[in-house]
Parts: structure tokens; C-alpha cells; sequence
């Protein structure tokens, strides 16, 4: 497989299409990781745009995920897991050792492939992520929590049940509550991992309603297997391979006339 | 890692069906422009009639490879290459059927000329035009199955010289028929022949369009380039 600087060769070739500085949100740079000694990203070089929904598809093992949980330093839970690099969060490198996590994860929040409630009920569900940042008299967090549900679509069909528990709610509304959740702490960035496959397809097409909503205030990053899901949802899309960044480019591009062939073979099911 | 085949068996065959049925349209156009053009040269009525017959075949062709294309879109949800083909295949099926239509049509007016016709040497220049025509047909339909994007393109290039001959034709006819009012009906029906050439000519060169997109996944300019020497006319001669 050919380096990062080779693979990136078309977007370069195009300045007209970089985005300016000032709209880049996240900066990853000569990013590996390892698994113990096994190399699971290879010299990742990649920029998510500010406002922009960037997926990630690749077929399994291909590092994508690991990528998503570099950005939040979500690795750091596990032992023998290594990061060297950089990632750029509005300049600042997320994984310098000295940098403060909870505050690292209130600024870049993630929801995962399954939905994941605390078993509470659905208003303090959102109210428990607020209360470990900051301390808000009862009437300011009944409108922080319903700004969330809002902002999550899900308020007009919880409004009326705020005190059930989170565990009652189907799996496509508790994955709402867990963007609600995510988007309760105010955060810049959010990551999706796979955030749909546990889902029916009319609570995929609301996250993805969602999705493009929520674009409008945050930056995302969304890993998925679902390829119609990618060219739906993204503005950007990268193809990843064996630990390597194969192409990267507009959405419309990858899936219509991509430059490598490996990722058209991936893209139009002839491998993965 | 790679491979030209997909991993779902049934979704290469089922390209692989609308390719061939694609062929096999490219193929009856192809026969039909040529039985047209030779039955209208030789004013053979009978001729004209089996190419006339030929054209519900087509047309039957061109309803199966949409049908196919769409439920192959609804099923695989296809992408890249394999998106650009089936868009490709649905726009080629419905250009080779409107050629069949036009052979047709210049199959019909050949019927109802035979008996009336005054002036053969009428027909040299619109012969000369449909041999044209058939090369770019030909040329394109060559382009498509080998996805060669450089033939395709210099048959969009070479558009315009049937176009220019289609002018030399309209003028001639003009001066027949305001030389001899009786030359009249048989020469507005090789006027409508004319015509229907220039269109295969027009086909042929949406089919080039598609073939370029379909290989490049870029579209051709919108302007084509006008006039030119372009070498069919020798083609068209060495092919005789």
C-alpha cells in the first residue's frame, strides 16, 4: 500500500478544493497506533472540516473505528494502546498526556453503535452529563434537558414521560437520547460509531435527519458499514484499508468515480 | 486483494445480462440502419418491409434492459462504476431505440417512394450521409463495448460533418424539386430521410457522451467542437 502522502496526491493536486485553515476543526497528522505491537494506523494524514459530516468506510478491521476512538482519546481506558502523532483540536493536541480527558470529552462527544442508557429516567438521563460540568438551578436544567431532547428529535414523544426510565424507550429513541445526551454537554465535535446498525430503517432515516440537523452547529465524524448511509449522510468521505487512508475526498466523487481502484472494488462489493 | 468480480455471484450476472441484451440491440440497430439505407438506395420495398419488422424487437429489447437496470438499482443499491454502468445501459437502450424508430420511418417513406421515383440521382448525397452515419454508429457502439473513451470521443467530435452534409443535402433536394414541381413529394420524403440520418447521427453522438462519462465518471463539455475535416468522408468511401 502506497504512503499517505501518495494516497492524498488527488486532494493536493486540487488546491482550489483544501479548505482554509480557519475551517478546519480537527487535524490529524503522521497519526499510528498500536494495539500492544500490532500497528493499527498507518502515517494518518486527514482534516475534518468545521460544520461538515466526514465518514469513515472500510471493510471491518480496517482501523476506522480505532481512528474515531483516537479522537476523543477513548483508548486511553485500555492499557497497551499507543498513539503517536497528532491530533489537532483547534490546534490543540488531543493527545498530549498532560491535557484534561473529561474536559477533552466534553468538547468532542461520542455515541456509540449501541444505544447505551444510564438506567434512570429520561430527564436525568441528560441532566447527569450537565451536572458533572456545571451546577444549574433546576429551572435552568429543565431547559438545558429539553433543548437536548429537541435538539435530538425526540422531545414530542418523551415530553409527557420525562420520569420513565431510559430503558423503556424503543432502541431507536434511546439512541436519540443518547445523541440528546451527547448534545445536552454542548460539545464541538461529535463521533458516530456505527451509530445505525442496530437500528430499523425508519429510526435510521430519522438519525440521519438528525445527522444533517446537527451539522449545522457541531462537527462530525461518523464510522459506518452502511455505504448508502456514507453517500446520504457526508460531505467528505475516507476509505480506509489495513490500517491505511486510501482516499479521501468529496462524498459525491468516492462514490460516483473514485480515484483508486481499490476503493471502487470495496464500494461496488467486489471485496470485504 | 482485488478482483473485477463482486463478491454477490448474482449481481455480475445479472450485468452481464443487460451487457449482452445491450449487444444485441446495438446489433439489430446497427443491421436495421444498413438494410434502411441500402433498401432506400436501391428503392427495394421489400427490403424496407423486413426493416420495419425488425423494430419491435427493439423495442422489446430497450423494456427489458430498463426494467432489469432499475430493479438492478433497487436491489444492489450499486455505486461507482457499477451505478455509471446501469445509468449508462438505460440511456444507450433508449438512443438505439429511437434509432430503430428513425430506420423505421426511413424504411416506411422508402415504401411509399418506390413506385415514384423520378430522379435516382437524388439519392446520392443522402447515401453518402447514412454511410456516415452507420460509421458513427458503428465506431460508437465499438467504443462502448470496448469502454474505449478516445474512440468515443472522436466520434463526438465527428458529429458535425454529418450535420454539414445534411445542409449540402437539404440544398440539393431544394433545387430538384424547384425544377420540376412533380419532383415535390418524393423529395420532402427524402427531405424527412435526411433528417432522420442527422438524428442517428445526433444518437451516435449522446451514445459517445455516455460512453465518456460512463469511463471517466466526468461529463463531456456541453459545446462541441463545429466543422473540420475529419476523415469519415474517405472512411465512408473505402467503406463501399
Amino acid at each position: 500500500m502506497s504512503e499517505s502522502a501518495t494516497v492524498l496526491k488527488p486532494v493536493e493536486s486540487q488546491p482550489a478544493n483544501r479548505p482554509s485553515p480557519s475551517d478546519i476543526k480537527l487535524s490529524i497528522r503522521n497519526l499510528n497506533f498500536y494495539y500492544g505491537t500490532t500497528k493499527a494506523l498507518k502515517n494518518i494524514n486527514l482534516e475534518l472540516e468545521t460544520n461538515k459530516v466526514t465518514a469513515f468506510i472500510g471493510p471491518s478491521g480496517c482501523g476506522k473505528s480505532t481512528l474515531l476512538r483516537i479522537l476523543n482519546r477513548m483508548y486511553d481506558l485500555y492499557p497497551n494502546q499507543r498513539a503517536e502523532g497528532e491530533v489537532l483540536l483547534d490546534g490543540q493536541n488531543v493527545l498530549d498526556p498532560k491535557l484534561d480527558i473529561n474536559l477533552l470529552r466534553a468538547r468532542v462527544g461520542m455515541v456509540f453503535q449501541k444505544p447505551t442508557p444510564f438506567p434512570m429516567t429520561i430527564y436525568d438521563n441528560i441532566a447527569f452529563g450537565i451536572r458533572l460540568y456545571e451546577k444549574l438551578p433546576k429551572s435552568e436544567m429543565d431547559g438545558r434537558v429539553e433543548a437536548a431532547l429537541r435538539g435530538a428529535a425526540l422531545w414530542e414523544e418523551v415530553k409527557n414521560k420525562l420520569n420513565a426510565s431510559g430503558l423503556s424507550l424503543s432502541g431507536g429513541q434511546q439512541q436519540r437520547l443518547c445523541i440528546a445526551r451527547t448534545v445536552a454537554i454542548r460539545p464541538e465535535v461529535i463521533l458516530f460509531d456505527e451509530p445505525c446498525s442496530a437500528l430499523d430503517p425508519i429510526s435510521t432515516a430519522k438519525i440521519e435527519e438528525l445527522i444533517d440537523e446537527l451539522k449545522t452547529r457541531y462537527t462530525i465524524a461518523i464510522v459506518t458499514h452502511n455505504m448508502q448511509q456514507a453517500a446520504r449522510c457526508s460531505d467528505k468521505t475516507a476509505f480506509m484499508y489495513l490500517g491505511d487512508l486510501i482516499e479521501f475526498d468529496q462524498t459525491s466523487k468516492i462514490f460516483m468515480s473514485p480515484e483508486q481502484k481499490q476503493t471502487q472494488d470495496y464500494i461496488t462489493g467486489r471485496f470485504g | 486483494m482485488t478482483t473485477d468480480q463482486h463478491t454477490v455471484k448474482a449481481y455480475d450476472e445479472e450485468l452481464h445480462f443487460i451487457g449482452s441484451r445491450l449487444a444485441e440491440m446495438g446489433g439489430i440497430a446497427e443491421k436495421m440502419l444498413y438494410d434502411a439505407i441500402d433498401a432506400l438506395s436501391r428503392l427495394d420495398a421489400d427490403l424496407a418491409r423486413r426493416t420495419i419488422e425488425r423494430d419491435p424487437k427493439l423495442d422489446a429489447l430497450q423494456r427489458e434492459i430498463e426494467e432489469k437496470a432499475v430493479l438492478t438499482i433497487a436491489r444492489r443499491q450499486p455505486m461507482a462504476v457499477d451505478l455509471r454502468e446501469l445509468v449508462a445501459a438505460i440511456h444507450i437502450a433508449s438512443d438505439l431505440e429511437r434509432v430503430g424508430d428513425l430506420c423505421k420511418n426511413i424504411a416506411k417513406r422508402t415504401t411509399k417512394i418506390s413506385g415514384d421515383m423520378r430522379v435516382p440521382r437524388t439519392l446520392v448525397g443522402l447515401k453518402h450521409m447514412a454511410d456516415i452515419a452507420a460509421i458513427q454508429l458503428k465506431n460508437v457502439l465499438d467504443a462502448y463495448a470496448q469502454k474505449n473513451v478516445a474512440a468515443a470521443d472522436e466520434v463526438w467530435r465527428r458529429d458535425a460533418d454529418v450535420d454539414a452534409l445534411e445542409d449540402s443535402v437539404f440544398r440539393d433536394l431544394l433545387t430538384f424539386m424547384m425544377e420540376d414541381p412533380r419532383n415535390i413529394s418524393f423529395c420532402t420524403h427524402l427531405l424527412f430521410c435526411s433528417k432522420n440520418i442527422e438524428r442517428i447521427g445526433d444518437h451516435a453522438t449522446n451514445i459517445a457522451e455516455t460512453v465518456h462519462y460512463l469511463v471517466t465518471g466526468e461529463p463531456l463539455p456541453v459545446e462541441r467542437p463545429k466543422g473540420g475535416s475529419s476523415g469519415l468522408e474517405s472512411q465512408a468511401a473505402a467503406a463501399k
